[in-house]
């Protein structure tokens, strides 16, 4: 299973983390800064692996975002990366050519996304296009309710 | 306006700030503002309020006033609160918080939700942050909503139920029916999380396992309606159809076919189809097939099947992608040991990686390669290592140089290699070597009788080149020492010798002495050396002298004591100087001769009669000799001994087993009462100058634990001149990976025992 999946920019800000199991608050901060510091030190064409304690680290990057998941060491490295594309191919979808900003200003949108696409660490869906259908279903479940809400009470 | 525009806002605010201080006062502005809306009576914003603090948490400050929010926020009716509370309740609750409690009544309300996007936000919640109790509580709801439900709900039912699996294993048997069940959906996000749970199953519950083993015809024809079927535009990933449930099927079948040949069996054909058909051009097909050559490596496959798989790790080692030829060379040195053979066809790629620019590339090459050497290959892989160290990156010198003593040791094709090819690496990278290489290469050299000449040919020129590799320096030291009198004589038949003179040999030993980058241990070689050339050489003793004896006058301690004694050789003990000290002494030991010094600190010189007799016999021991010795040894601790020594539950006992006028016999035993073997056990003994000391061969270097064994070495002492007897003995030892050295004192002998 995935242990977390953070999201850091080249700067090491941390802009999402979901955590599949559970951590101490402080224990989290250390793991965020070992996989920031990891992670930025490597050189551009190196291999996306790495070992940290008994985890397999994997990690790509798009753009000025980084995408850093931690797997238990019997996951496979390379379907782990195509996890990972799928992820970035589904916010894309959803924000249209997305950007960090994007990620910044709508984090809560991400979350919802990621959370149709992995549970528990695992991958729940493996459609692109059920993933999607979902998130529009939800999203308009809650605008309705936000008009509903909005609307001037007579 | 829409409200969430709010939230927004503060974003902007918060990253419109200059400095950390400025951020942190809108960040407390905006919390005080927060928590004052949290008390306040529902107003329609406390969802964009719980997530203006998430905001916040993710930047890394504290949230906790936020937790009972979100359990409100859970138990409201609206679904955009429900949502945000439940997001909040994943980012600021864990199962160590007590608050987590008090959601589990809304989640098993929401479970039975009528719309499936409610349900949907309860199992995710459950999935990441239930602790056992709640998976305990809902584990019959999760199970219901496994059989009846939609795949929508159906899906994440199962991850759900691998989660209470993973909290409270025992609850896999519920699960267990309704999981065979979910094998027959078509829908692949079902089967998909069917197959994760089964997964899960297995491997905490041999008897499930067994059960799950009659599945594997339907798995195989799962996986070939997926490997066979043609283009499907919802799974398809670079042409291949749904590579995760690809790869998380053969991971089942790994599980299922390991140590069953039934089992094994029936998938025979499925994995060398997906070996053939898999296009590996892209990662997707590289995943499906890395997943593969793993599942056959490690069920009961047919060899045929076997060699399939490493020619893939082969042909991925050729890939350009940097990522495939690591996944490869990991792969590879699982099985190195078990097909051997298999990965030594692809050695010729293997050692190519080691060119590789990438670093983790070359330490998994080096890794691989090291593993491969073997009797055959050692000449033509020895010259790629030796290529690969004159190139490779600092952190990775140290494993190189040690894993290419390794290598040369056990497998070297004759002494003259050897020799050259440790040589080799002291010039290229002397710094990066173990302590005992200059010790190893000495002996080595040593009982390397027909190539002293070759050998000292070789060392003195590559010392008049460079001075700066200490572990070299020191070898061509001794060597010229010992030796330099082949060296002089200005014919070898292995190599080009050498015409140099006398004064040439001492200026290249002098060179060494004053250069200041020489350390204390290369000039006392250096030292050593010299004095050992006054009994090689004719015409220049003089000079020998004069150098020795400006040394008598050096700050460091340990040279100037040399120094003072190989002066007095000089004066006191000429005659002796020939006969039976410096020449033809046996590779010295650096340690012995401290041990003498410290027995010589009456302040007399030391002539070193003693030297070659000190140096204690080679532990070899028979089973049988065991046996007697321990016999014995049991007898002799018995009676009358007294222990010299006792430490980290080693004890160092000493008996005497006959005494006469001019001499005594006795026995060293030592036990050990620890819990872990004491390993490499060796006993040194020095004794006053007249007094003669002979140690015979030790039972063995192992004392096992708990007093289930001992070690005995017996000591001859001969006291011709009758002067009172001491003894000093050095006692080292390795415990539990810890190396530990101790010298006793001993005055006074028991009386014998009989």
């Amino acid at each position: 299973m995935m242990r977390f999946l953070l999201l850091f920019s080249r700067q090491g800000k941390l802009r999402l983390q979901k955590w599949f199991t559970p951590i101490p608050e402080r224990e989290k901060k250390k793991i965020v800064r070992d996989m920031t510091t990891m992670v930025l030190a490597r050189k551009p064409r190196s291999c996306n692996f790495l070992h940290w304690k008994d985890l397999k680290i994997v990690y790509k990057r798009y753009a000025s975002l980084y995408f850093c998941c931690g797997l238990d060491a019997e996951e496979n490295e390379l379907i782990a990366l195509e996890m990972l594309h799928r992820y970035v191919e589904l916010l894309d979808k959803y924000f249209g050519n997305v950007c960090e900003l994007d990620i910044i200003f709508n984090f809560e949108k991400a979350y919802f996304i990621l959370d149709e696409f992995l549970l528990g660490g695992e991958i729940q869906e493996t459609s692109k296009q059920v993933v999607s259908r979902a998130i529009e279903a939800s999203d308009m479940l809650q605008e309705t309710m936000e008009e509903y809400m909005s609307k001037p009470a007579f | 306006m829409s409200p969430s525009v709010r939230l927004q806002e503060m974003i902007r605010v918060i990253r419109g700030a200059r400095t950390q201080g400025e951020e942190r006062g809108v960040i407390q502005r905006e919390c005080a503002a927060i928590r004052a809306q949290f008390r306040q009576a529902d107003n329609g914003t406390r969802s964009h309020n719980l997530a203006k603090l998430l905001y916040v948490h993710m930047l890394g400050y504290p949230a906790h006033f936020g937790q009972m929010e979100c359990v409100r926020l859970i138990a409201s009716p609206r679904y955009n609160e429900k949502r945000v509370g439940y997001l909040g309740a994943m980012m600021l609750l864990d199962e160590k918080q007590d608050a987590s409690l008090l959601i589990t009544n809304s989640i098993k309300n929401d479970l039975s939700h009528n719309s499936q996007y409610v349900q949907s936000l309860a199992l995710c919640t459950l999935a990441c942050m239930g602790s056992a109790e709640m998976c305990r509580d809902l584990a019959p709801e999760i199970d219901r909503l496994l059989r009846a439900s939609n795949s929508y709900i159906k899906k994440k039912a199962a991850l759900c139920a691998v989660h209470i699996v993973r909290k409270v294993p025992d609850l896999g048997e519920l699960f267990t029916p309704a999981a065979r069940s979910l094998l027959c959906e078509k829908n692949h996000g079902v089967l998909h999380g069917a197959v994760v749970l089964i997964t899960e199953l297995c491997e905490r519950n041999p008897d499930t396992l067994e059960q799950f083993r009659k599945v594997v015809p339907e798995l195989v024809q799962i996986m070939k309606g997926l490997v066979m079927s043609g283009y499907s535009p919802e799974h398809n990933v670079a042409g291949i159809s749904d590579p995760f449930l690809q790869v998380r099927i053969l991971r089942l079948l790994r599980i299922l076919g390991r140590n069953n040949d039934t089992a094994s069996d029936a998938m025979n054909d499925l994995l060398a189809q997906v070996a053939t058909n898999t296009d590996s051009s892209k990662t997707a097909g590289s995943a499906v097939l890395y997943e593969t050559v793993l599942t056959v490596m490690d069920i009961k496959s047919e060899s045929g099947l076997r060699v399939l798989a490493v020619n893939i790790l082969g042909r991925f080692l050729l890939n350009n992608d940097r990522n495939i030829r690591y996944i490869s060379m990991t792969s590879l040195q699982k099985i190195v040991q078990t097909d051997h053979n298999a990965v030594q066809r692809h050695r010729g790629t293997i050692v190519d990686c080691l060119k590789d620019q990438d670093a983790s590339v070359k330490r998994r090459a080096l890794e691989l390669s090291l593993a491969l050497v073997s009797a055959v290959n050692i000449r033509s892989l020895m010259k790629e290592l030796l290529l690969f160290l004159s190139s490779c990156p600092p952190e990775l010198r140290a494993h190189t140089t040690s894993g290419i003593f390794n290598a040369a040791e056990r497998y070297a094709p004759s002494q003259r290699w050897h020799i050259d090819t440790i040589l080799h690496v002291l010039t290229t990278a002397g710094g990066d070597v173990r302590d005992e290489t200059v010790p190893n290469l000495i002996q080595l050299i040593t009982t390397a009788t027909e190539l002293h000449c070759y050998t000292v040919h070789k060392l003195y020129r590559a010392l008049i080149t460079d001075i700066s590799v200490q572990s070299l320096v020191q070898v061509a030291c001794w060597c010229i020492g010992e030796y330099g009198d082949l060296l002089l004589r200005g014919e070898c038949e292995e190599t080009e010798p050498v015409q140099v003179t006398e004064d040439d040999v001492l200026d290249a030993l002098e060179t060494v002495l004053q250069s200041h980058m020489s350390s204390p241990a290369t000039r006392g070689f250096a030292l050593t050396a010299t004095m050992k050339l006054s009994t090689r050489i004719t015409h220049n003793v003089d000079r020998i002298r004069s150098i020795v004896s400006i040394y008598g006058s050096c700050i460091d301690v340990e040279l100037q004591q040399r120094a003072v004694e190989y002066n007095a050789l000089f004066k006191k003990y000429d005659h002796m100087r020939y006969r039976g000290s410096v020449c033809g002494a046996p590779s010295p030991s650096l340690e012995v001769c401290d041990l003498l010094d410290l027995l010589g600190g009456s302040g007399e010189p030391v002539p070193s009669s003693g030297l070659s007799h000190t140096v204690p016999g080679p532990a070899t021991s028979t089973s049988g000799g065991d046996l007697l010795d321990l016999l014995g040894g049991l007898d002799a601790v018995e009676r009358g001994s007294v222990k010299v020594y006792e430490k980290n539950g080693v004890t160092l006992k000493l008996q005497t087993d006959s005494q006469t006028d001019t001499g005594m016999t006795i026995t060293l035993t030592a036990t050990n009462s620890t819990d872990g073997d004491i390993t490499s056990l060796t006993l040194q003994a020095a004794v006053p100058k007249s007094v003669q000391l002979q140690m015979k061969a030790p039972s063995g270097d192992v004392i096992p634990a708990r007093g289930l064994g001992l070690v005995t070495q017996t000591v001859l002492l001969n006291n011709p001149n009758k002067v009172s007897l001491k003894m000093r003995v050095r006692v080292c030892y390795s415990s539990q990976g810890a190396v530990c050295q101790d010298t006793v004192q001993i005055d006074s002998f028991p009386s014998p025992a009989w």
